[in-house]
């Protein structure tokens, strides 16, 4: 496990108990979180959820129903954006177009009275930190997409906001220069230490860039974690789902630490529920382990399908003893080859108990 | 599911220094809107709906015998009219300065006699006049019989139906509605079949010398629309050249309007049709080729279903234009009578104020519906349009491609006929005796109408409306489109921006009439000035320009507002580094927009020029009514060429700046 976080984080940003409604429809509900400065914040969840209404929130540009947001200390609940302080990226960019890179950059710097030589020193220096040197007499529209992304980044950044704000940043982008760039946003923030809130709703974008994560569904928050929290203890069935692969399956809980499953009586990390109660016994595909036939607490099953991935198989495996559930299943290469695993074959897996989660079943 | 209620207290935006300005930007602009079109609309309204009558109930008279003596009991001029039965009810009905003298109530009166009257108007509202002395008031006072022969009571304004009745109960007047109806169905038919098969010529043959037709067919955009009514006179009047092909027939009335009308709307309806026929989708062209369908089986299912709402809107657009349409049937209508035409004969003819009200108020019910069917037509074209779909590249056909040929030849001889007619009208000595050539028609300040000072006018009210007109459209556009919070009154502004389409210019201008020739209006001073001229074109006008800055507004990014708040620069930066650079072509194109309709428009302004400022469109119309024909049309020439001129000089500057932007704008 990583080691503990620096002790008693700064709060940079608050928010508290935010509400949005357009008509009737809630689009954010009893929303609270607290961005620690300097983090690295991801809002996750499916297209609709609210993630974009939350981010406009905080940056003042559709102001919340009800609620409160503070940052650094000052309540901006109803401040217009230009009262407070951030900097934003868009999908879109919004870079202007009639503008060369450099004015693009340049344009929130200019009203401050600042020398022009002071305003030129700065572009160049912003232009260096995103990589692009060369291209400040260029217009928008004769980069690539992704060079257009980090010359937005520049242009929020140039003011030295106290918080920077990125909505789907790179969700325009062709996949190879989305995940080239996860890197060097990561980098470059990580080297400003700026508190940063990026919206997205690619989970692998949110694991692999933000210091924690929080998942939204249907306007309300499911889960603040870092992104192992997220992944291996997900606080609902909805995270469970949303990141990653899981296995659900429906079972019924038995006493503390155990749950049944169409009569086989399995260990579980089950606490929560009483006896036959309905729940869903839910195991990530990787958390199931081959073991020799025999062991203790080795099930018997049967691989009805196998697919390579690269750097793994998925298979399919059918369990006769569970009434014939069939369960997803990660085999590293090496097991494959050391247990000669192939279509059709028996075998024996084993599902730890801590990572057998157990979630209240749907509607139940 | 959640049991949580949201309980804290409503967020209040504070507003920032921006949202003050641009609130305050707006309100000026919506300022500007309601003066310019929702009160003087109301003035009208009022107007119609306001009668005036004496009320003989409310004045009370004494009669004194021969030696001074009053004997008899004073009694309402009600109670001797009854008596005596002098007048009819229907006498008693007058406009808003009507007079009535008392003396024809008493038989045997004479201004010589010893006679001597009381009189009082019953109530501190009843206005009597004395000569032109103001009276008012239940104080009784005494006249001579001298005195009392100069004596007239006023009429009392009342509201209601009053005027409509009348109007409906004078069948010379109301024959117009049909008249109007009769004209517009005609024209529309004509012009929207016309200017669709020439539109499909343009969009489905490979046919040649398609940017010739094309320029040819928007040149009636550069006339007045009486333009066509003076070329018909040249071609079928009593002297006309082609008088023949009339067989009998007259070309004053019904026919010359008709054939004028569809010369004038034949570019409006060109255009509607050619973008909904340029929007249908080529995939659907080739599924029915592959299904080996003729041409003429395509034509029915597939052209004539894409274009349908090209069709109806076009339909909507040419109706409305021809029956708010005053100059083409003032100059060749004859006995004829239209209701845009009635307007200005109540008003210029007969001073009847109340009458032109209400003829008004006709007028804007087939207006107002055309208008409004046609937004819900357009809308639904919208939704068409956004559907992507893929260009149709016709492919040549030597039969099919000869044959729109020679069509399309047929209707670009039409249109240059009728302008070459007026050129050659206006340059010949003395029609039809002597045709030799020259310039003396030219010579306007010999004429009526203004003159060559009426063609500065012209050009100096175009200028300025092209200029203040594209800026304070422009402007409001951008209030309505890119500013946040405020939603209700955006919707009122954007409500508001669409009323100018629904209102005929005939009705906008006696509006003006009604609102700012008041004297207890202190806008009144601008009555009369050049000013009222450039405020009554650009409101007229407002509609299309409006829509063309929102709909080059709306394709800009919307978060650039945001990225310009977020690093705390007023938007007042935004809107000139950015917004109006990239914004300048469609900002060309109002100032243009506005700058031809200020030249030909003839409708609004004919009720609001005074000597001063009298106009090279009205000019053509005064002219012609004076019987100056050639004169008229070498003014309507005038008017021409500059429109030319003034095309050119925008498509040079588009150009230009094309050029100079394309290293940023994206092409396609
Ligand atoms: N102006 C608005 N009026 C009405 N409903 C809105 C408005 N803006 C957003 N919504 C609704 O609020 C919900 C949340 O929208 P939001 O844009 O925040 O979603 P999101 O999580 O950012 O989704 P995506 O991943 O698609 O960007 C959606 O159901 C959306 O339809
Ligand atoms: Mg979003």
């Amino acid at each position: 496990m990583l080691d503990a976080p620096a002790p008693t984080p700064k709060v940079y940003l608050h928010i508290e108990d935010l509400w949005k409604k357009f008509g009737d429809f809630v689009a954010l509900r009893e929303i609270s979180l607290d961005v620690i400065e300097g983090e690295f914040l991801c809002f996750l969840g499916p297209s609709g959820c609210g993630k974009t209404t939350l981010l406009r929130a905080i940056a003042g540009l559709d102001l919340q129903t009800t609620g409160k947001v503070e940052q650094a200390g000052r309540d901006v609940s109803n401040l217009p954006p230009a009262e407070r302080d951030f900097g934003i990226v868009f999908q879109s960019y919004a870079l202007f177009p009639n503008l060369t890179i450099e004015k693009n950059i340049a344009y929130g710097l200019e009203n401050e009275k600042r020398p022009k030589a002071e305003i030129r020193a700065r572009v160049a220096e912003l232009l260096e930190l995103v990589g692009l040197p060369e291209q400040g007499r260029k217009y928008p529209a004769q980069l690539s997409g992704g060079q257009q992304q980090r010359i937005a980044l520049a242009r929020a950044i140039a003011t030295n906001p106290g918080l920077l704000l990125l909505d789907e940043p790179l969700s325009a982008l062709d996949a190879k220069v989305r995940v080239h760039l996860r890197h060097e946003v990561k980098e470059l923030q990580r080297k400003l230490g700026v508190t940063t809130v990026m919206v997205t709703h690619d989970q692998e974008e949110a694991l692999s860039m933000a210091d924690r994560i929080v998942v939204m569904n249907h306007g309300t928050i499911e889960q603040i974690g870092t992104p192992v929290e997220i992944y291996r203890e997900p606080a609902s069935l909805f995270v469970a789902d949303f990141i990653g692969a899981m296995n659900q399956i429906p079972a019924v809980a038995e006493t503390t630490g155990t749950v049944t499953i169409n009569g086989k009586v399995l260990a579980s990390d089950n606490s929560a529920f009483a006896k036959g109660a309905k729940v869903v016994a839910a195991i990530r595909p990787e958390d199931i382990i081959p073991v020799e036939a025999g062991e203790a607490e080795a099930i018997p099953v049967q691989i009805g399908d196998m697919e390579f991935l690269g750097s793994f198989y998925r298979a399919t495996i059918t369990c006769a003893e569970m009434g014939g559930v069939e369960l997803m299943v990660d085999f590293s290469i090496n097991a494959v080859r050391r247990l000669d695993l192939s279509i059709g074959k028996s075998m024996s897996v084993h599902l730890p108990a801590d990572r057998l989660k157990v979630f209240p079943a749907e509607g139940g | 599911m959640s049991a949580a209620e949201m309980t804290g207290p409503l967020v209040k935006p504070k507003l920032g220094r921006d949202d003050w300005m641009q609130r305050g930007f707006m309100l000026v602009i919506a300022l500007y809107l309601v003066i310019a079109l929702a009160l003087p609309l109301y003035a009208m309204l009022s107007k119609a709906f306001s009668t005036y009558a004496f009320d003989l109930t409310a004045f009370e008279v004494q009669v004194s015998d021969e030696s001074g003596g009053y004997n008899t009991p004073p009694v309402t001029l009600a109670e001797l009219n009854a008596d005596r039965q002098i007048w009819s009810k229907g006498d008693l009905i007058v406009g808003s300065d009507g007079r009535l003298g008392l003396t024809d109530l008493f038989p045997d009166f004479s201004f010589r006699s010893p006679v001597m009257y009381k009189f009082r108007g019953v109530t501190a509202d009843d206005i009597y006049l004395v000569g032109s002395e103001r009276q008012t008031g239940p104080e009784w006072q005494e006249f001579d019989s001298n005195t009392f022969r100069r004596l007239v009571i006023r009429p009392a304004k009342d509201v209601g139906l009053g005027n409509f009745t009348r109007y409906f109960s004078t069948p010379s007047l109301f024959q117009s509605i049909e008249n109007s109806l009769l004209i517009a169905a005609i024209s529309t038919v004509i012009t929207v079949t016309l200017a669709f098969w020439f539109a499909y010529a343009l969009a489905r043959s490979c046919m040649r010398f398609k940017g010739v037709f094309r320029m040819i067919a928007m040149l009636p955009i550069l006339v007045p629309s009486l333009l066509p009514g003076i070329a018909l006179i040249y071609l079928f009047g009593n002297q006309g050249i082609l008088k023949a092909f009339l067989m009998g027939n007259t070309i004053y009335g019904p026919i010359g309007i008709v054939i004028g009308s569809v010369f004038f709307t034949f570019p409006h309806a060109m255009i509607i049709i050619s973008t909904a026929l340029s929007i249908s989708d080529a995939r659907l062209y080739e599924a029915a080729v592959s299904l080996k369908a003729s041409r003429w089986k395509t034509f029915w299912t597939v052209t004539i279903p894409g274009a349908r709402y090209g069709l109806f809107s076009a339909a909507f657009v040419v109706f409305n234009l021809v029956i708010t349409d005053f100059g083409l049937p003032k100059v060749i209508g004859g006995k004829f009578n239209v209701l845009a035409v009635d307007i200005y004969k109540q008003v210029i003819g007969q001073q009847n104020f109340e009458m032109g009200a209400v003829v008004s108020v006709v007028l804007l019910v087939p207006a107002v519906l055309a208008f409004a069917i046609d937004r819900q037509v357009q809308k639904k074209q919208v939704a068409l349009l956004s559907a992507r779909s893929v260009v149709y590249e016709p492919k040549p056909n030597k039969v099919f491609d000869r044959i729109f040929l020679g069509y399309s030849s047929l209707v670009a001889v039409f249109i240059v006929g009728i302008i070459a007619m007026c050129q050659f009208a206006a340059l010949v000595k003395f029609w039809p005796y002597n045709l030799s050539l020259s310039l003396r028609n030219y010579n306007f300040d010999l004429m009526d109408g203004g003159g060559w000072g009426a063609y500065k006018n012209s050009i100096t009210m175009a200028i300025l409306t092209a200029v203040i007109g594209t800026v304070v459209v422009f402007l409001g556009a951008y209030m309505v489109e890119k500013t946040k919070g405020f939603e209700k009154g955006r919707a009122a502004f954007q409500a508001l921006a669409m009323l100018p389409m629904a209102i005929p210019g005939m009705v906008l201008g006696l509006s003006y009439i009604f609102f700012f020739n008041n004297p207890s209006n202190p806008l009144n001073v601008i009555y009369g000035t050049m000013i009222i001229l450039v405020v009554s074109t650009v409101t007229h006008f407002y509609t299309v320009s409006h829509l063309t800055a929102v709909t080059a507004l709306k394709q800009m990014d919307t978060e650039f507002e945001s990225v310009s708040a977020s690093l705390k620069q007023p938007f007042f930066k935004l809107f000139w580094r950015v917004t109006v650079p990239v914004s300048m072509p469609a900002i060309l194109n109002i100032s243009i927009y506005l700058f031809v309709n200020a030249m030909t428009t003839v409708s609004a302004v004919v009720f609001l020029y005074s000597t001063d400022t009298a106009l090279a469109s009205v000019a053509v119309l005064n002219m012609d009514d004076a019987g100056d024909i050639a004169p008229a049309a070498a003014m309507g020439m005038m008017i021409f060429y500059t429109n030319a001129g003034a095309r050119i000089i925008h498509a040079l500057a588009s150009r230009r700046i094309l050029r100079r932007s394309e290293a940023w704008r994206r092409s396609g």
